[in-house]
């Protein structure tokens, strides 16, 4: 196993009109050894490019690649001792699984013997039977088709696993089980593996550590829980988390000895929200009063209740789903619709006025320009 | 019940057009049965079938006619026949797959820009190309040989083409998987590519094979020695010696075209399914 570093990597593709576009402008990311990490972010933003530069699939116009202590920018992929998981498979039709698997190995001219070895493991690792290996890929399902890309990786023994959104073409049913699947492999396996999704809710379940992307920069390395709860900006707050994180634009006031946070206007009609801030966040933030400010706070952090320690405030229901354990219930204030999460179930009819209670322990406060976090550090 | 009428006006149409397409090729293959005398009746089906007449225009048997062993070798032209148009099929659906690949899944300067120029030249009529062809063998000492029937034809801008429409609609995926495989290109050909555009090579070599089976100019203006012809020319000097015997020549006539048509039949399938993927997938 290795570690992959990447040091001030730049992607640049050329442009019709002349020129260039950087799809991956100089990140900085060292995947430790035997970690498994996971790259985010939403369409276009650089993930898929920079794994496939890991791969060697695509030139690297800018920094460097180690895998180990090598650098590995010039080296073709099959030099490279890695493997990788395509999400629509890659798996050759015309061959059966067993070739499939072997194919890797023939190339590299093991002994049959050896190949047959690896290739019987990985199936029994990964649950193919003996009669499954003599089937075309077409005869496969969705699920088992992606077993068979992975057992294809596994056989090859490599230094590092890529995954490139493997279970995207999965239903959902599906990738709930091969997301565990993935993970005990690499529980098993305790390889180095760097995971790319679109999906949040895959980036929280899977990885020791989640890089979030946007635009192609790196907008924060962290283990899941961190990025949950000490999220570096509104990019990383509003990504992670399903329903995202509430983003309320306002100002703050100073009332009295107590600094708060009041919601810009808006033209619905409804109150604005106002809420005074805990005393160690208002230390921190005390500069920016009268500046503009992002309050965050996270949908389970807000109850529908009318006592509690919390602050009390209300506001007018929008629409409400119930989930059945949980009912989501959207909420408009003055200039923003917020979600609330509620236990159970709750009915409530558009435009009813109901009280809630607010965390603010839980609140994060986000500068109005630059959109990082100011109370991240207060999080620990 | 209008419809009906229609459906039966419709079958009557397709039947007559039918009869008109297949009459001369029953016709031919009566008369190529029929001894010299019955030749000039118009019956399909011969009174008193001579099926020696095919034995006779493969010298083995005199002809009943004039007593004699014909003088022409048509064994030998068939041979020559199938022989060219068998290498050069070969030879194509290698060059033209080969092509196909560097054009369609490796990138390089100005790859584009040389397949339209490489496909320009489909523009240029082949009768225009004959004389500086005719140059080139010459200067190669390659006039009246196999080969000099067999080089020019090796190479096909059409089959380049129909091969990488093909290519065209493989999944790049397949390339990554087999360079991280540890596949060279030579190898991701060989292996994965190949297998994958099986009906475009099948169609490929049904209408190369078909195309060079019939080529008659460039046999005709390459071949000076009777040992070399092909059928088309063989059967034009058949015709200026024996074209009065009309049942040899029939007979002539069927035994070149059998190839084609066996070939068109058995791969049929192949070929409609290899035209519509191709079709499709471009």
């Amino acid at each position: 196993m290795a570690q992959v570093r990447l040091e001030k990597l730049v992607k640049t593709y050329p442009k019709d009109s002349g020129g260039v576009v950087t799809i991956v402008k100089g990140i900085d990311l060292t995947i430790e050894d035997h970690e498994f990490l996971v790259m985010v972010g939403p369409s276009g933003c650089g993930k898929s490019t920079t794994l496939r530069m890991i791969a060697g699939l695509e030139e690297v116009n800018g920094g460097e690649i180690y895998i180990g202590d090598r650098v590995v920018n010039e080296v073709p992929p099959k030099d490279r001792d890695i493997a990788m998981v395509f999400q629509n498979y890659a798996l050759y039709p015309h061959m059966t699984v067993y070739r499939n698997m072997a194919f890797g190995l023939e190339l590299r001219k093991m002994p049959k013997a050896e190949i047959d070895k690896r290739v019987r493991e990985a199936a029994t690792i990964l649950g193919l039977s003996d009669e499954m290996l003599e089937r075309k890929p077409k005869a496969l399902s969705g699920g088992q088709r992606q077993r068979v890309a992975l057992g294809r990786a596994i056989v090859r023994n490599p230094k590092v696993f890529l995954f490139d959104e493997p279970l995207s073409n999965l239903d959902a049913k599906m990738r709930v089980q091969m997301r565990t699947e993935i993970v005990r492999l690499h529980a098993r396996l305790n390889s180095t593996m760097i995971y790319v999704t679109h999906d949040q809710v895959e980036a929280m379940t899977m990885g020791d550590r989640i890089a979030v992307m946007k635009d192609g920069y790196i907008q924060q390395v962290a283990d899941p829980l961190t990025l949950y709860s000490r999220p570096a900006n509104m990019f990383v707050a509003g990504f992670i988390g399903s329903p995202p994180m509430n983003l309320i634009e306002g100002t703050l006031e100073a009332r009295g000895d107590v600094l708060t946070f009041i919601e810009k206007a808006g033209t619905t009609g409804n109150p604005r929200i106002t809420l005074p801030l805990e005393a160690n966040m208002a230390a921190v933030v005390k500069s920016y009063v009268g500046k503009k400010i992002f309050l965050g706070i996270r949908p389970e952090d807000i109850e529908e209740s009318d006592a509690g320690t919390g602050v009390l405030f209300k506001a007018k229901v929008d629409v409400s789903e119930p989930m059945g354990a949980e009912t989501l219930i959207y909420l408009k204030s003055a200039s923003h619709t917020l979600v609330a999460r509620a236990k159970g179930h709750r009915i409530h009819t558009p435009d009813e006025e109901i009280q809630l209670v607010i965390d603010m322990k839980s609140a994060h406060i986000f500068d109005g320009e630059t959109e990082e976090s100011l109370t991240a550090d207060l999080k620990a | 019940m209008k419809r009906e009428v229609q459906l039966f006006f419709k079958h009557c149409g397709m039947i007559v057009f039918v009869v008109a397409m297949i009459l001369p090729f029953l016709w031919m293959a009566g008369t190529s049965f029929k001894p010299h005398s019955e030749v000039e009746r118009a019956s399909l089906v011969p009174d008193s079938p001579q099926p020696q007449n095919y034995a006779v225009v493969l010298k083995k048997a005199p002809d009943a006619f004039t007593g004699k062993f014909l003088d022409l070798d048509f064994g030998r032209w068939y041979l020559n026949s199938v022989l060219i148009a068998g290498w050069v099929t070969a030879l194509q659906v290698m060059t033209s797959c080969m092509a196909a690949y560097a054009f369609s899944r490796i990138n390089w300067p100005g790859r584009d820009k040389v397949f339209l120029l490489y496909l320009g030249t489909m523009m240029i009529p082949g009768l225009v190309l004959m004389l500086p062809n005719y140059q080139i063998m010459v200067s190669l000492h390659l006039v009246n040989t196999y080969s000099g029937l067999i080089l020019p034809a090796a190479f096909s801008a059409f089959g380049t083409f129909l091969m990488r429409q093909f290519m065209g609609g493989i999944s790049k995926s397949y390339d990554e998987a087999a360079f991280i495989d540890g596949a060279t290109h030579l190898q991701l050909f060989l292996e994965v590519i190949l297998p994958l555009v099986r009906p475009g090579m099948v169609s490929l070599v049904i209408l190369s094979f078909m195309g060079n089976y019939q080529s008659f100019f460039w046999p005709l203006v390459m071949v000076k020695d009777d040992y070399l012809r092909t059928i088309p020319v063989g059967l034009l000097s058949f015709s200026g010696q024996y074209g009065q015997q009309t049942e040899l020549l029939m007979a002539a006539t069927l035994m070149s075209v059998a190839p084609l048509i066996i070939l068109f039949i058995v791969m049929q399938k192949q070929l409609v399914e290899g035209i519509q993927l191709g079709g499709v997938k471009g």
